[in-house]
């Protein structure tokens, strides 16, 4: 008899929990739907990147409910978003998307898939549903050529141009991209198809600058790198390249300080780049480098805001000591660049909900100066930015910041990529894509 | 009342050796497969379908293919994520490289070499038993994810590492929508849906159980264990090999190696055990129970706890819930939901009148 009740019992569950789904799925917006701009946020709370995957949605969530609270919305058009956990999955990003795509009165303006892995099944699908995938610092590199991915927007800064920033960087540190040759850097990269990424750049720049450059690949989830700092030791490289994500970004740190190697040699990605990447390594980390596309702290006027506007109000979605750290600042900057957006889609189609397609044509023709970025109290935090149809990055621009033991402090000015050398490869992947898709480039001139 | 097989007589071999010999069991498989072949199509959403039809067939079959090795062969692997890779990448070689073959051939040749890899490392299978073989099939993950990160060839030289899976065309007809892609997802699966279950209930199929149950035994009756092992795993390297080109195909359509990880592995196993071992049914149910019980739970929870201002909530109490049923699940029913589902079969003959 037990048995057979508890069998009931998960019947019971399992229909209720159908039920319930149902009722999910059917639900109405009360509110109208015409004075209303959807926005999907996807985040992963959950698992080894969780710092990333709060920190950065809580920024861009912050965004929207500081415009929301602070100027009532884009043009009297109110933000809403709903969440959708991807606990960093390919397959539950992709369900995510099916799920909230259809939601708002024009279905949804762009996504931030905020995985690689999510984005690349995104942009068959997107281009299909005409809804631009929206990645910022991260993504597929040689969707930066708008002609052959017209819904894809690595915006700001790829991964190739904040590769050849680097190397413009080191020129700089030792005196002029003549000092570069015989030169040797180590790219210390995650085993891993994003680690693997800049490869093919850093040997073309090594041909033209003369410097040697040896890849050493770091075994997910890289733990422990003891063995590659002993062979790092032997080849005494003047930079080391840091590419990892998560807890093998900290490892190198402290074996750099284990073996005597100066931090202030190490240039890390930006994604490497996170209090939460050095704090843990204590202070083996203090003078270590990494890339940046915006600055840190909360000394911007549009992060003092959210305090005013958005935390005053309890109306955060993270803990208030977050704001103002990088993975903040950073959704900060995506909520700008998206908002602002979504501003130019209302001028061009008249103001209310914008569509995928619409939004498509508005990130385009974004173009972010100082002067705008001064208005929006982000002066230093968000670079300038232009976008076209030809070139879907519309930056390419990197800053430096340097730990101190305590916080980040910014060391450079804006350093820009080598735009030309990159844009080829760009070009020639871009092409190589279309050969195996059979897709025809679109003309960008017309 | 309803499910009771009296008067059903068996006049002839051919009835008694069909595949479904009860009638309402048949009836129920022709329903099951009228509603996913017109129902479903007509009247299911795009959602529904690309983020839970598609993944199922897709998944059902590769849980299938563990289900062949381990649930009939006895055989343990913790390499199918890779078998999958295996799949994946020589589909995307053959499809682009020899752009003229017809796309079921690519993915027969798919599974072909993916069943080849996996003979391979099945070999060892000959000397080594249970958990010392899981962990030899454990290298397959780690090699061949190796193989394919290092070189480049196979994923076409691609700078960013990945495979851009060509569109599936049909003589001449290009699918893109979601119900073609469904479809296409459909025939395959039913295919080899019917081939399992003709293969295991076979000689074939009774030669690998009798290995399951005591291979001594198996060898004393004239069962020679290196050629049914190895076929074993030559079958079950098939089917994820086809399960892998359809993930990448059909469903990422860009994919890397990452998507083929261990955890892909460990999913299939979970599949197979909460489905039910040594169950053609239990692969779908398994299938159907990993991947859709965390949406389900999400949605749920979404729904109620969204606008309460507990976020984090949502995303950690879908994990502690499922987490849950699994060993809810594993305590009532341990031989997994297949078994779960013959019970209620059985109750059901009984029914209205149980003695």
């Amino acid at each position: 008899m037990t048995k057979r009740k508890l069998f009931l019992t998960a019947l019971a569950i399992g229909m209720m929990t159908a039920a319930v789904t149902e009722t999910a799925l059917a639900q109405d917006k009360k509110s109208d739907p015409n004075k209303e701009q959807f926005i999907p946020v996807l985040v992963y709370r959950t698992g080894p990147f969780a710092a990333g995957g709060t920190g950065i949605p809580g920024g861009m969530m912050d965004y929207f409910e500081l415009l929301n609270q602070r100027d009532g919305g884009i043009n009297g058009i109110k933000l809403v978003w709903e969440e959708c956990d991807t606990a960093y999955k390919t397959d539950r990003g992709v369900e995510c998307y099916e799920r909230l795509k259809k939601n708002g009165a024009k279905g949804i303006p762009f996504i931030h898939p905020m995985s690689t892995g999510v984005a690349y099944a995104l942009l068959e699908r997107a281009t299909k549903d005409k809804i631009p995938v929206v990645q910022i610092g991260y993504g597929r590199t040689d969707s930066s050529d708008g002609r052959v991915f017209p819904y894809s927007f690595p915006l700001l800064t790829n991964y190739w141009s904040q590769n050849s920033a680097k190397i413009r960087y080191m020129a700089q540190i030792l005196g002029g991209e003549d000092k570069l040759k015989g030169v040797k850097i180590v790219n210390l990269h995650l085993k891993h198809p994003y680690g693997e990424e800049t490869k093919p750049m850093l040997d073309a720049m090594a041909k033209r600058f003369g410097f040697e450059v040896t890849h050493i690949p770091v075994p997910w989830p890289g733990i422990d790198q003891k063995s590659l700092w002993l062979q790092i030791r032997q080849i005494k490289p003047d930079f080391v390249i840091n590419r990892n994500w998560g807890v093998s970004c900290t490892v190198p740190l402290r074996e750099a300080a284990r073996i005597g190697f100066p931090r202030d040699r190490i240039i890390g990605v930006w994604w490497c780049g996170a209090e939460e990447d050095v704090i843990p390594a204590g202070k083996a980390a203090k003078g270590y480098i990494t890339a940046a596309f915006h600055s840190v702290g909360t000394d911007s006027p549009v992060i003092q805001d959210m305090f005013e506007h958005v935390y005053g109000k309890m109306k955060g979605n993270v803990s208030a000591s977050r704001v103002g750290s990088v993975f903040y600042n950073r959704g900060v900057v995506w909520g700008i660049i998206s908002t602002e957006a979504i501003r130019l889609a209302q001028k061009k189609f008249g103001v209310g909900p914008v569509s995928g397609e619409q939004m498509q044509w508005a990130f385009e023709n974004l173009e972010l100066d100082a002067a705008r970025i001064k208005e929006l109290g982000a002066e230093g935090l968000v670079p300038e930015i232009k976008v076209s149809c030809f070139d879907h990055e519309g930056g390419g621009r990197v800053r430096f910041q340097q730990w101190d033991g305590k916080k980040w402090n910014m060391i450079t000015d804006w350093i820009p990529s080598y735009a030309k050398m990159v844009r080829k490869m760009i070009e020639e992947s871009a092409a190589k894509y279309a050969k195996d898709k059979g897709i025809t480039p679109r003309n960008c001139a017309a | 009342m309803l499910y009771r097989e009296t008067g059903q007589i068996k006049t002839d071999y051919k009835s008694d050796m069909a595949m479904f010999p009860i009638a309402q069991d048949r009836w129920f498989i022709y329903g099951c497969v009228a509603v996913a072949v017109i129902g479903l199509p007509l009247f299911a959403s795009s959602y529904i379908i690309e983020a839970f039809l598609i993944p199922i067939l897709i998944w059902s079959l590769a849980a299938l293919s563990l289900n062949m090795l381990l649930g009939y062969c006895g055989q343990l692997s913790l390499g199918h994520g890779a078998f999958m890779a295996v799949g994946a990448y020589a589909a995307y070689n053959f499809a682009t490289r020899i752009p003229e073959l017809n796309i079921f051939i690519v993915f027969i040749l798919a599974g072909l070499c993916a069943a080849a890899v996996s003979v391979l490392f099945g070999l060892p299978s000959m000397r080594i038993k249970g958990f010392y073989l899981a962990v030899s099939t454990l290298a397959a993950q780690f090699v061949i994810e190796w193989v394919f990160s290092t070189v480049t060839w196979f994923s076409g030289d691609n700078a960013m590492g990945t495979v851009d899976t060509p569109a599936i065309v049909i003589f001449g007809y290009k699918l893109e929508s979601s119900i073609d892609l469904y479809m296409f997802c459909l025939v395959i699966n039913i295919v080899l849906f019917v081939l399992a279950k003709n293969l295991v209930r076979g000689s074939v199929g009774r030669s690998w159980m009798a290995i399951r149950d005591m291979d001594v035994a198996a060898s004393v009756i004239g069962i020679r264990l290196l050629p049914a092992k190895l076929l074993a795993f030559g079958v079950s390297g098939f089917y994820a090999g086809v399960a892998g080109a359809m993930y990448a195909f059909v469903y990422l359509k860009a994919c890397d190696i990452t998507s083929f990880d261990l955890f892909q592995s460990f999913n299939i196993l979970f599949m197979v055990i909460i489905g039910g071992m040594g169950s053609v049914m239990g692969a779908y149910f398994g299938a159907a129970f990993i991947l859709l019980l965390p949406i389900v739970l999400n949605i749920t929870f979404q729904t109620f706890f969204a606008t309460s201002g507990f976020a984090g909530l949502v995303s950690n109490i879908e994990h502690m819930v499922f987490g849950g049923l699994i060993m809810f699940f594993l305590i009532v029913e341990p031989l997994g939901l297949a078994r779960l589902w013959s019970t209620a079969k059985e109750k059901l003959r009984l029914w209205p009148f149980p003695h």
